[in-house]
């Protein structure tokens, strides 16, 4: 077995890290839509903030092998933490923001406690049951979220003290940009570190792992507090974005939503779940707009071929072209 | 208090049944192949469909219909299973979870083009309706046939199980699939005759089901969920432990929201979770 020197170490990171051109391509599109479609930065800024959210499923699936049935869970604790500050006179966008990634982080490493001990099927049924469990505590709980009628009455205030959120979703637009843009930097570094090789061997090679002196559960552990932190940021985005949050922010379509947008776009490299939401949240208003039954057949159809040919979603079927045509594929 | 005390477990049995029925093949499907088959629950709602068209707009009586529901998803399954789940077998988990969700998706989107978003729902037929009086208790007569034909299939797999040459390949094939197979049993065509059983089973439930709690195209989405919780709280592959299962999750749903409403499914949730926790592997998995 070759034995890495450290200097060797050193450009393996160097390589992985390096920007790959479909990162490139997606944020500058992410970034010029903005000028090229002013009319329709509200849909845009919901689709990157799906982006997000499936990012932070990403670490859990792509990275280490989590697979999740309740992730909307974090996601809609995040989006009440800041509805409900903000229903309460503390519409600070960013304090919110942060509250919302500590509980919902807080909430994750509960939860990391249960799901690190299972496998399989067993992990995705107790990860569907705290989706579950949450979305019928809210829904019961409607002092506090409004139950089904959602929860109304927020008051965000400026960004800064000066930017204030405005009706055609500008400033909404450009503060969730920055903050994924953020996120998506801070996601980068850490998959390209040494913790994220070690949750990419966790997901290899289970056994092995230990072996080489890696705590497993300690991993996993923070690898899913730091993805349900991520995807409460997400949620509070939303909330503040719309003013409004609805009880199916934590529905199990959103959950399953989430998924079929991460494969969509690609497991495992962070910007596919970013495009995969892309193209699935554009794609679903414009199908369903012409009729909800249709865009539900399409989606199942998609979603069968994804998995059956094993294409690995939109990101792999990029590289499979980039490999066919030479290029510089590695 | 005693009498309401009664019908609600009464209730929750019948209803547990259902559950049973619905649910005994995806054990199987699952412990047998560790396929997750989360379009399971839309093979019930296929023979929810077939049972209330045939009676709705052929007229045709409610056990004959019942018979055809059953049979009808019997083949859907058996077909299913031999030209899309068999790719996965073996595969990953969530491989077969998205796979059978895209399936899920497009039984809604069809069961809505066919059907219409409106529940759908049948006439049950006059000796199965109404109520029994047995002194101070009354009891809804659906509910009785209900727990009588769960009852009797039961009896039924038990003894194809425990004494059948099929039931015995079965579990031989739970318990250890490649000695199974080093045997000389053919354990693919074991499973597809199993994945067809299971379907009809499904579809039997999902028939009886619409009498019940009524029909519409999200019913496989709907309980779905709870017919994994029933598998899983059993253990896999276990037809004793989703029997045990069904009926207690049935009575536990039924009681919660009869004696605390406010609560809604959070104490099924709850339950199930603690108990997951308790026996990752199910009351009987082994």
């Amino acid at each position: 077995m070759a034995v890495l020197a450290a200097e060797d170490a050193t450009r393996l990171f160097v390589a992985r890290s390096r920007w790959r051109w479909e990162e490139i391509v997606f944020w500058l599109v992410a970034a010029s839509s903005y000028f090229l479609f002013p009319g329709h930065l509200v849909l845009i800024t919901q689709a990157l903030i799906a982006g997000l959210f499936s990012m932070s499923l990403d670490i859990l699936l792509g990275y280490a092998g989590i697979a999740s049935m309740g992730h909307a869970a974090f996601f809609g604790l995040g989006a009440y933490t800041a509805g409900i500050l903000a229903k309460m006179g503390y519409g600070d966008p960013i304090l919110d923001l942060l509250a919302a990634a500590v509980l919902a982080g807080g909430f994750g490493a509960l939860c990391s406690l249960l799901v690190a001990r299972l496998h399989g099927i067993g992990m995705l049924m107790v990860t569907l049951g705290i989706g579950l469990s949450c979305y019928e505590l809210a829904n019961r709980w409607r002092d506090m979220t409004g139950g089904d009628d959602g929860l109304q009455g927020m008051v965000v205030k400026p960004i800064f003290g000066i930017f204030a959120f405005d009706f055609d979703g500008h400033v909404a637009f450009i503060y969730s940009f920055v903050v994924i843009f953020i996120l998506y930097l801070f996601a980068r570094r850490l998959v390209n570190s040494p913790f994220g090789l070690a949750l990419l061997g966790i997901r290899e090679n289970l056994r092995r792992v230990p072996a080489l002196g890696i705590g497993v559960r300690a991993q996993l552990m923070l690898a899913f507090t730091i993805a349900a932190s991520i995807a409460g940021v997400a949620g509070a985005l939303l909330a503040e974005s719309t003013q409004f949050i609805a009880l199916e922010v934590l529905g199990f379509d959103r959950s399953i939503s989430v998924l079929i947008m991460l494969v969509l776009g690609g497991i495992g490299n962070l910007v596919g779940g970013m495009i995969g939401a892309m193209v699935f949240t554009v794609a679903r208003d414009e199908l369903a707009a012409l009729d909800p039954v249709y865009w539900n057949f399409w989606m199942g159809l998609i979603l069968c071929a994804i998995v059956l040919s094993g294409s690995g979603g939109i990101v792999g079927l990029l590289r499979r072209i980039e490999r066919r045509f030479g290029g510089t594929a590695r | 208090m005693v009498v309401s005390l009664v019908n609600v477990l009464v209730n929750g049995a019948a209803y547990g049944m259902l559950l049973f029925l619905m649910a005994g093949g995806l054990s199987v499907t699952m412990g047998l192949m560790g396929f997750a088959n989360l379009a399971h629950g839309s093979l019930a709602m296929l023979g929810g469909y077939v049972l209330a068209t045939l009676m709705n707009h052929y007229d045709v009586s409610f056990l004959p219909a019942l018979l055809a529901a059953t049979i009808a998803t019997a083949f859907a399954g058996a077909i299913v299973e031999r030209t899309v789940f068999r790719r996965l077998y073996g595969g990953a988990e969530l491989d077969q979870v998205l796979l059978t969700i895209g399936v899920v998706s497009m039984t809604v989107a069809a069961a809505t083009y066919v059907w219409g978003t409106n529940p759908t729902s049948v006439k049950i037929p006059a000796w199965l309706d109404g109520r029994l009086q047995f002194g101070n208790f009354d009891f809804g007569v659906y509910r009785l046939f209900l727990l009588i034909v769960g009852g009797a299939l039961t009896a039924g797999l038990f003894f194809g199980i425990d004494r059948t040459n099929f039931g015995a390949k079965i579990r031989a094939a739970v318990d250890n699939r490649r000695m199974t197979v080093s045997c000389g049993i053919d354990v693919k065509r074991l499973f597809a005759l199993a994945f067809a059983i299971g379907s009809a089973l499904a579809g039997l439930g999902g028939g009886l089901a619409v009498g019940l709690v009524g029909l519409d195209p999200t019913f496989g989405v709907k309980y779905l969920v709870f017919l994994l919780m029933v598998v899983v709280v059993g253990g896999l592959g276990s037809i004793r432990g989703t029997l045990v299962a069904a009926i207690a999750l049935g009575i536990c749903d039924v009681t919660g929201k009869y004696y605390v409403p406010d609560a809604g499914a959070f104490i099924l949730y709850a339950v199930v979770v603690v108990m997951l926790l308790w026996r990752p592997r199910g009351l009987f998995g082994r």
